[in-house]
Formats: C-alpha cells, structure tokens, sequence
C-alpha cells in the first residue's frame, strides 16, 4: 500500500529532478504507440532530436516554433497565478493576429520602426479585449472563466474565417481564405540570414523577463500572488480582488494576442484559418511543465517546440504520422501533473 | 462518579510514537481505557492530542508502539494501523471539532449516509428510522430525523454527529474539543447525555485544552505536553493550578484589566442592518458605542451574527441599512477605507482571511500597507525583523512562508500587522481560538497594551472567561440582535449564557 503524507516544502532539486523524470516517463510512454506504428525506437528517438537540435537551422526552426508558445505559455502561467483560468489562448492568439493584419497590410503607412511595434501592440490590445468579457463575468457575476474563455476560441475562430472569407480576404490570394500580406515595415525582421527565425523570439525573452520581474518584484505582483494563493485574505488585506483579476486577464489577454500578431508579422506574412497548431492550448502544457514560473516558461517552450518540430522530421523519415507529437506533448502533461504528487506528498511504501 | 476500578479495558495504547520530520508529535505515549470512563485528554494546542487520536483512527500511521481494542468479548485484539475502516469495525468512532454533515440532507439520510454498500439498491429508510428512534430514546440525544441538517443549530448538529457513531455500534467515543461551539447551558446538556451514555456502558475519551470542563466531566485525565504524557491521574482531587502548570510546563501570570476611565467616543454603530444573502445570521438595528481605551466584549454563540458585525468594522460587509462611524466621520464599507480609517483588524479565521500562506512572512506584513509599483524588499525585511523580535515569532526568518509557522505564531504576525500601524480601533474578532496558552496571553497583553494607549476595542469571542478578564463592558449577540453593554462588574457567567441562548430578560 502506498500512503501520501503532505510536504511543507519541496527542495528544488527534487521539482527539478522531478519535472525531468515527468518528461522521461512521457517519453518512455511515447515509445510505445511509436512500436505499435512499427517504427524503430531508437532511431525514430535519434531523429527527433537531429531534427530538434541536429543542426543550426534545425536549433533555429525550434527556437521559431518557440516563439508562439513562450508568449501563451506566459499568458496561462500569469492567469493561473492568479487562479484565473484563462483556457481561450488559442482565440486570443487569433484576434491578436486579425488585429495585425487589419493594421499591418495597409491601413497604416509608417516606417518599420513604427509600423512593426503597432502591429504587435494591435495583437496585445485585441487579445486583451478578448479577456475583458470573459474576467468582468467571473469577478461580477462568478461565471466560470474556463467556460467562456474555451467556448470563445470557437467563436474566433469562426469568426476569423468569415473575415478571410470577407472583408480581409486576399483579391490577390487565387481565391484561398487568406489575408493580404503584412506590409515589409510591419513586419518583424528575421535574425539570421536564410533562417526563418524572427524578432519575435527577442520579444518572447523580454516579455519572459519582463513578467518575471512584474511577479516577483512588483507591488501588482504581490497582489496577483496574494490574490491567486488566497483571495479572502487579499480582500480582507484591503486588495481589489475584482481589478487585480482585470489587469490578470487583460495581462494574460495580451501575451496571447502577440503570439498570433508575432506569427502573421515574423513567419507567415500573412493570415489564414490554419495558422495555430493549437499553440493557444499547448501554451497550458508550457506553463504547467515551467511550474507557472515566467522564466522557467521559455525552457520548457522550447522543450515542447523541439517535440514538435523533431516529431516533424522523424514522422516524415520513418513515415509515422505526426501527431505523434501532440501525444507526447499530452502525455507530458499528464506526467509532469502526476510528477506534482511527488513534490506536494512524502510517498511511504508499506 | 464511582468508575469500578476492576471494569475492562476496552482500549489500550503502548509507546506509540510519531514524528513528523524533525519535530516529535508522539513520543511513547501509554494510554489505558476501561469501559463506562471518561478520559480527558488535556493539553495545549500542537501537545500531540490529535495526532495521537488520529493514529487511534487510522489517519495516522504510528512510527512506534501498538493499539489494542477490545471486542465484543472482552479480549484485547490489535487495531490494523493505517485503516479507518478497521477502527469503525473495532467500534472506535470519533467526533470532529468541524462537523462533517452533508448539509442538503436530512438527519436521518446523514446517519444511514456511509452504512449502506454502494452496490445495494435499497436504502431501508424505515428499518434505520426504527433504530435511530431507539437509539435516541436511549442515549437522550433527541433530533428531528426528518429536518435537513441545514436547519440544525449547532448543539443538534453535534448530537446528530454522536448519533452517527452510536449508530454504527461505537463503543469508544472520541470528542475532539467538543465544546468549542456550544454555549454553557448546551455544554451542560452535552455532559449529561455523556454521563449516560457512559453509565450504559459506552467508553469516552474526550479532548481539551480547558480545564474547567475536563474537571467537570473527566474520571481520569491524561496531560499530553510538547508530544510527551506528563501526567495520567484519577480527576478527583486534581488541583487546577497544577493541570494548568503540567499543560503549560511553566507558570502563567495571566493579565487581568485595571480599571480606568474611558476616553471619548470613537466608533459608533447606529440601527446598522446587515441582511445576508446567505440567510446566515445578518445584523438587525444594532448599535454600539465604544469609547477610546474601552474594550468592548461581544459574546455569543458562533453563528448569529458576529461575522456581520465583524464585517462591518473590518469593511468586509456593506450594511443594508444604518451608519457606521469612526470618530464623527462615516466608514466607507470597503477594506481598504477601513484600514485607511485607522482600524486594525484581527480577523475571525487566520488561516482564511489572515494570511495568504504561500508568501513569506515580510509580505504577508506588508499586504495591508501596499504602495508604489516596486516592492521595497529592504525596508520589507527590516519591518518583519522588527516584528519577528518584538513579538517573539518563532520562524526560520523573514523571508520564511508563513504556512510553515504554528497557529500562534501566524496570530503574532498578524498582531505586529495590526499594531504597528497605530490604529484608533482594533477588531478582534476570536483572536485566541485555537491558540496554546501562551500565544492566548501574549494576545491578551497587547490587547490590554492598546488599551491603555486609548484605543477603542471591540472584542468578540466565544470564551466568556475571556471576555470577563478583558472587557469593559460586554455585550451579548444573539440571533442578529445586539443587547446593550453591560458593566463587566454587573455581569454574571450565567446571565451572559442565558442571553446568548436568546433570554434578552435574562439582561
């Protein structure tokens, strides 16, 4: 029989080592439909990690599909901080793209050092009005923000295809659902010639930091501490409960909104329907696996992209389909919540 | 209260142990009931009395030592460690300090809730309706089977969790703290249904920290002291000062108020009405003066109305009607305009409303008094050094979670919160319960500290002893309704209980 006795406090070494055994355990269980598809283990292993980290364009190409995911993987871990459980990253990252492309492709005519920074603000603030409804419903009248802020992703959805099948629909696109391309000032600049890697990752790092520095050091992070650790006795201490939850959501709106607005103007160039590779939702695996720290988010982003693009490569090597990688990434997530009993219990074994 | 000295034992406990990381919550601990006894275990809070009830239950599983209970036949059989299941079956049953009722159901559900087989399709409402009637014909516990448990006041509350015990055939009873939620007529009544039960042959270990009632109810009390058993002796005889000396280990002078003249009036309530939406106990035209130096004493029996009063103060509740001011200017009902105000506010539930645990001890210091965009985490250490000296807060340092410290010290971090700001009003709402005698005297020195310096203090508690040590009037609470303050010097202990129960003529 196993019994679980609470810890008071869990050493870093053992989250750390802990987060490592969930990611050998999801790795280990990946191994096993990977069999089943009749793949060889190993070299279907070595693969991915030759086309996650075989090469420097391989490193760069991860690092790109990093990008996204460190901007919504910040937006989950500062909402869930604060016990606000933003699961609409995914529609919030695709407002924040149709705001870019309304401004970015024509609109506004401006040199690069203006044109660029608005388009990414375009993305932040159309993401932000995205949370707006969904946290005024929770503070005011408690209706359940996973409810809403998920069901919203459909509608965006739905709603951005309408666009691209209207108003911003490309005349020039051969009849394809897809917007005008972002204008070159508006565009974000790529780091290194012939890579596909863009200044958005930059602006990932800084928002990382940044947030980082807004949790641990800021009176406003005090209080999204205080409020998502216990929010009667933040009420009770004289905090806004209701503003605090505004500012999360409008916050947490706005990181996923420049992941959408990072991707039309860094990678694509433009919008279509099919641009997220549902980045809104594995953003929630990042922030779970980087333990809803800010700068833990960007290892464990790139963790998850490396999954994604190594899978890519070997899935087109050995011919197994490349969901593979979104069963990895689920079963990451699985573990590390799983790893979680590890540092909130002792285990005894009798 | 002739206990047959030659009764069997029922339950025998040999050298149990427990410890948890470094500190040792049970250390050798012998302990011995014989049917038809009342054993009171007596010790300060954080002593080792749960935990070693919890190992008696199966919630625990002890490092060292055995349990044996004994059957039907008299015989000594050992307990399986780590099982409740094996602890109900051996007819150990115990009664929590928190009720644990499911409040949408009726008396009679709650009681069958957990006996039937989640397999079998018939709940046999009538065969345990038969029973339970028998059974409260018995044992004198009396309530409605058919009310639903959210219309229970908290006295049936609690005879309904002893029935549920009874019910599955309990032959040893546990009370953790039973009395913490009556008022003294319902102790009275408690103590009499237990008188019987145990004269029928039922045993009853019954856990405290206050020594009036030990004394009143016990056969025989065992003193549990830092983890230890300091002292298992017959209760007839026993010297009061001595328990209180074996519990504690040391003296305590207690501090007793010194009559003084009272300053000008500071807060007033007039007619405040606070109707709650969750049809608990609201606030019905109550007024209060208290005047600066004054400690105003609330008594009342948890429920009826103190968490609005409270909440009126501390600017938690909004009144629905009336006016609350703090020196001639109206308190806006918001925390913030509270605080502002000048009002300190030492909240009912610690845990709760107190602290945010997971922050360390300079933050939780700093949550009411948050300014500016960066914290000053210089200024921040200092302040909570301050305070961790001069309140004598036993901790790793500044910097520590505040969920790592005990009860009594998180109450003296909030004390130093509260202090230290010089307010003009303090708002003690309980600000003892569940603390150990020592933490309990250094809240009632600061209280009687602010005093002298002219604050104006209302003070709610469940503890008329307290309230009478402390107080310079007191008032009763009884369903939403607020007496007038009486002169400590006028009331009694027994008229103060007669009012609480709702007797205004009592006043």
């Amino acid at each position: 029989m196993i019994r679980f006795e609470p810890r008071t406090r869990a050493p870093l070494a053992l989250r750390l080592t802990m987060q490592m055994a969930a990611v050998a355990a999801a790795l280990a269980l990946a191994a096993i439909p990977l069999a089943l598809a009749g793949a060889p283990l190993w070299r279907a292993f070595g693969l991915m990690v030759q086309g996650a980290a075989g090469s420097a364009f391989a490193l760069t190409e991860t690092l790109t599909r990093a990008t996204p995911l460190i901007f919504t993987g910040l937006a989950a871990a500062v909402a869930f901080r604060a016990r606000l459980y933003n699961i609409g990253a995914e529609g919030q990252l695709y407002m924040g793209a149709l705001a870019a492309v309304a401004i970015g492709t024509g609109a506004i005519a401006a040199p690069p050092y203006v044109l660029a920074p608005l388009v990414l603000l375009a993305g932040a603030i159309a993401g932000a009005l995205m949370m707006l409804g969904p946290t005024l419903l929770r503070v005011r009248l408690g209706v359940d923000e996973v409810v809403t802020t998920l069901l919203l992703n459909f509608v965006v959805l739905l709603f951005v295809q309408m666009m691209l099948e209207g108003p911003l629909k490309d005349p020039m696109g051969g009849g394809w659902p897809q917007s005008e391309p972002i204008l070159p000032e508006g565009s974000l600049p790529v780091l290194f010639a012939r890579m596909r890697l863009h200044a958005g990752f930059i602006v990932a790092l800084i928002a990382s930091l940044a947030l980082h520095v807004l949790i641990a050091r800021t009176v406003l992070g005090l209080k999204i501490r205080a409020v998502g650790e216990n929010a009667a006795a933040a009420r009770y201490a004289g905090i806004s409960v209701a503003g605090v939850m505004v500012v999360v959501g409008a916050l947490s709106g706005a990181l996923a909104g420049l992941a959408g607005a990072s991707e039309v103007a860094g990678l694509k160039g433009y919008l279509t329907s099919d641009m997220s590779r549902g980045f809104g939702y594995a953003g929630i695996v990042v922030a779970m696996i980087a333990g809803l720290d800010a700068l833990a988010v960007v290892p464990a982003a790139i963790f998850i992209a490396g999954i994604f693009v190594g899978a890519d490569t070997m899935g087109r090597a050995l011919g197994v389909s490349n969901y593979i990688a979104d069963l990895i990434v689920a079963m990451s997530l699985l573990c590390v919540l799983v790893s979680g009993l590890f540092t909130r219990f002792h285990l005894r074994f009798r | 209260m002739a206990l047959d000295p030659n009764a069997p034992l029922v339950l025998k406990l040999v050298g149990i142990g427990k410890r948890f990381g470094a500190l040792s919550a049970n250390e050798a601990i012998d302990l011995e009931l014989r049917r038809g006894e009342i054993l009171a275990l007596l010790g300060e809070n954080g002593a080792g009395k749960t935990t070693l009830m919890n190992i008696l239950f199966g919630h625990y599983v002890a490092d060292a030592g055995t349990i044996s209970v004994a059957g039907l036949d008299d015989t000594l059989a050992p307990l399986a460690p780590g099982s409740p299941q094996a602890a109900l079956d051996a007819g150990v049953g115990m009664v929590h300090q928190h009720f644990a009722l499911a409040e949408s159901l009726t008396v009679l559900e709650n009681v069958v809730l957990g006996t039937r087989s989640l397999a079998s399709l018939n709940l046999d409402l009538s065969g345990a309706r038969r029973k339970l009637i028998a059974l409260m014909a018995e044992s004198g516990l009396d309530v409605p089977p058919d009310r639903r448990v959210s219309r229970l006041s908290v006295g049936e509350k609690q005879r309904l969790e002893i029935l549920k015990v009874l019910y599955r055939g309990a032959r040893i009873l546990v009370l953790d703290e039973p009395t913490a939620v009556l008022t003294p007529q319902e102790v009275g009544g408690l103590f009499a249904v237990l008188r019987r039960l145990v004269a029928s042959g039922l045993s009853v270990i019954f856990i405290s920290h206050k020594l009036n009632e030990v004394l009143a109810i016990a056969d025989r009390i065992a003193v549990l002291r830092a983890g230890r058993k300091v002292a298992d002796r017959a209760a007839a005889g026993v010297d009061r000062a001595v328990l209180a000396e074996l519990m504690v280990g040391h003296d305590i002078t207690q501090s007793r108020r010194t009559p003084r003249a009272p300053g000008p009036p500071l807060l007033m309530l007039t007619k405040v009405t606070v109707r709650d939406p969750h049809r608990r106990a609201g606030l019905a035209s109550a007024s209060l003066t208290v005047h600066a130096g004054e400690i105003v004493g609330i008594a009342g029996v948890s429920g009826n109305g103190q968490s609005a009063l409270a909440g009126v103060i501390a600017g938690t509740m909004a009144p629905t009607d009336g006016v609350v001011t703090l020196d001639g200017e109206a308190l806006n009902p918001t925390p913030h305009a509270s605080i502002a105000a000048g009002v300190g506010r030492i909240p009912e539930d610690r845990h709760h409303e107190g602290i945010v645990g997971a922050l360390s001890i300079a933050e939780n210091l700093a949550l009411e008094t948050l300014r500016g965009a960066f914290l000053k985490f210089d200024a921040m250490r200092t302040r909570a050094a301050a305070a961790i000296r001069a309140y004598d807060v036993r901790c790793p340092g500044p910097d520590a979670p505040i969920q790592l410290l005990s009860g009594g010290n998180i109450q003296k971090v909030i004390l130093a919160r509260v202090f230290e700001r010089a307010p003009r009003v303090v708002l003690a709402n309980q600000p003892t319960r569940g603390l150990d005698v020592g933490a309990t005297a250094e809240v009632h020195r600061r209280l009687l500290e602010a005093r002298a310096r002219g604050v104006a203090i209302v003070l709610i508690s469940e503890d008329l002893d307290e309230l009478l040590a402390l107080s310079d009037r007191v008032a009763v609470i009884a369903r939403g309704a607020l007496s007038p303050p009486l002169a400590v010097e006028s009331v009694t202990k027994e008229q103060l209980g007669l009012m609480m129960a709702g007797h205004a003529e009592a006043a």
